[in-house]
């Protein structure tokens, strides 16, 4: 039976290339969003405009001024009067206003005035405020040693977001509608009436997307390291093996989606609402899981992507290596296992 | 067995749950018979056709198929059988060669022997530049006929048709039948389903399903003659008139 089986995948790899899509959505989108989530999209806080307000320009108050208008991250826009802060910060004239007191630098304070109306933006700005208002030698100021990001880049976080984003959407979604199309067009009946099995059929129909995913991870890793200059120091065996375990339990999703559904249509609409969403709210890729009520950091542990993505973090940023992720990797190994059994099965049934 | 009957059902029963779609049918198909399958929608020929392909296991009763059980050596079945179904399932996209190379593939078929029957269909089919075309493109009579070669590429016991000529122009059916005959001749079985009556006149034995069951076995001059009837199409509304079920 080699040759029907050989025969067959051919037959998987020919519809791939006939259909312009597939090749578009399985190559191009990762490529897309490496660069939407590296270049574009961005946490960072760039460009802070601030004004100052100082009842007289003191020595003491342009030193520091001086020291703001020098922060790569910080546009300074120049002085207003004390009593105009109000009216800037309503005005949009500035994100901040830093308001000197009489005799600062003697005994006098700084205060920091900001706009929340993005609690985002506000924090990180007040933060770069106030480091350089309170000086690198302050005493009471903890010393602060940033590990493994220096920069606070966010490439580093978005890169494993992306790759537990972008293998469950070409694995998963990709093969369930591979599966139901032929069950749409009646193919598949045919199939089942020939002596190829089942499990064959399951089977050649992953391999092609197995391959289509190994592309992807290299034209990843590749973006990462040259692209978004990631340090990528971690084991690569670990990678690969991880991210391998990691494709396998997408296409084993692919496929029971295939099991439940019978239209295209709904193919997607499964797999978009259904795996998608939970790997951007459910996995650490947006929102920190530490910060969620206790019910969704339940559910959220049966989310493949929030064991993938902290092990790619691991491997990828912190550069650690097998010894640090086996606990994900079990729980992924298992994960797969148990769906490609519950899957094979089902499509089996279905056959009755 | 080998000389006889290709198809054997006994009692063959298959209910889901409390409905009994097909109830105790007993019938036999010699070899190289064209035996057609009729009945109204829903009388259980579909049924029936998916016990006898190995794709439904029987509730009860018993039935071999080219020799071989079709509840436990469904596998073998598979094997000796060709399969065609009412909607159009070649691979659209893929031309007419890869088709043919797809299936004789899944077949077991070298691919030497791939070649040669390219070439003999390219010529039974009157195809020249159509082989590498994509078969959505084929105008659908061309599409049917190339289905029922591929069903039959791999010169199986039977083959099993399942409603062949829906929607195809009266020319085509006919020149359709002719490649049944001829396949029939080569000794293949042809065990067939179809609406139109003219068709079942074709047919070397009928059977008619009503709710279930087999209500006439025979040829169609006996049946004829055991309804008082001038064609099928009388005999067959005579028998669907007294259908419980839709």
């Amino acid at each position: 039976m080699r040759n029907s089986f050989t025969a067959f995948i051919h037959k998987e790899i020919l519809h791939i290339i006939r259909d312009p899509r597939t090749m578009l959505i399985a190559l191009l989108i990762p490529v897309v969003q490496m660069v939407l989530f590296g270049f574009a999209i961005s946490m960072e806080v760039n460009d802070v405009e601030v004004l100052a307000a100082a009842p007289e320009i003191t020595p003491a108050v342009e030193a520091k001024v001086s020291q703001i208008a020098h922060n790569p991250y910080i546009t300074f826009k120049g002085y207003i009067a004390t009593e105009d802060v109000d009216r800037a910060i309503a005005a949009n004239e500035a994100m901040a206003v830093v308001v000197f007191s009489r005799d600062y630098g003697r005994s006098g304070e700084a205060q920091v005035v900001v706009d929340a109306s993005n609690p985002v933006t506000a924090q990180t700005s007040a933060g770069y405020l106030t480091q350089i208002l309170n000086g690198t030698r302050s005493a009471s100021a903890p010393g602060i040693t940033i590990l493994y990001n220096p920069q606070l880049k966010s490439a580093y976080n978005f890169v494993p977001g992306i790759m537990g984003l972008i293998f469950m959407l070409i694995c998963a979604m990709l093969t369930s509608v591979s599966i139901v199309r032929e069950k749409e067009t009646g193919t598949m009946e045919i199939l089942l009436v020939s002596p190829i099995r089942p499990v064959m059929i399951v089977i050649a129909k992953m391999i092609p997307y197995l391959m289509l995913s190994c592309i992807d991870l290299a034209l990843i890793l590749f973006i990462s390291k040259y692209a978004l200059a990631l340090p990528l120091s971690g084991s690569l065996a670990a990678l690969v093996v991880t991210s391998l375990v990691y494709i396998i339990l997408a296409l084993a999703l692919g496929l029971f989606v295939s099991t439940i559904v019978d239209t295209q249509m709904a193919a997607l609409l499964v797999s978009g609402m259904v795996f998608i969403i939970p790997v951007i709210m459910l996995s650490g890729m947006m929102f920190p899981i530490e910060n969620m009520p206790l019910p969704l950091q339940w559910i959220s542990n049966i989310v493949p992507a929030r064991w993938y993505i902290p092990a790619m973090r691991k491997i990828m940023v912190e550069g650690l290596g097998f010894g640090y992720i086996y606990p994900e990797l079990i729980v992924l190994s298992l994960m797969a296992i148990a769906l490609i059994a519950v899957s094979v099965k089902r499509f089996k049934i279905r056959l009755q | 067995m080998a000389t006889a009957d290709v198809i054997a059902a006994n009692r063959l029963t298959k209910r889901f749950g409390d409905f009994t779609a097909v109830d105790a049918i007993t019938f036999n198909v010699a070899r190289g018979e064209i035996f057609g399958f009729l009945g109204a929608n829903g009388a259980g020929k579909s049924t029936a056709m998916r016990m006898l392909c190995g794709l439904s296991t029987p509730t009860s009763g018993s039935g071999t198929v080219a020799g071989y059980d079709i509840a436990t050596q469904s596998e073998l079945v598979k094997r000796h059988i060709g399969y065609m179904s009412q909607k159009f399932s070649l691979y659209g996209q893929l031309t007419v060669r890869q088709n043919i190379a797809l299936f004789a593939g899944i077949y077991g078929l070298k691919s030497k022997e791939i070649k040669e029957r390219c070439q003999a269909l390219a010529e039974s089919l009157d195809f020249t530049k159509e082989m590498d075309m994509p078969v959505a493109i084929l105008p659908l009579g061309q599409q049917q006929k190339l289905s029922f070669s591929v069903a039959t590429i791999h010169n199986p016991d039977i083959v099993f048709l399942d409603e062949p000529t829906g929607g195809v122009d009266p020319i085509t059916r006919r020149q359709f039948w002719e490649m049944i005959y001829k396949k029939a001749e080569e000794g293949t079985t042809v065990f067939v389903t179809t609406h139109y009556m003219d068709e079942a006149e074709y047919c070397g034995r009928v059977s008619i399903m009503v709710d279930g069951r087999i209500q006439a076995l025979g040829t169609p001059s006996e049946l004829k003659q055991e309804y008082h009837a001038r064609n099928m199409d009388e005999v067959f509304r005579r028998l669907a008139r007294k259908a419980q079920r839709q």
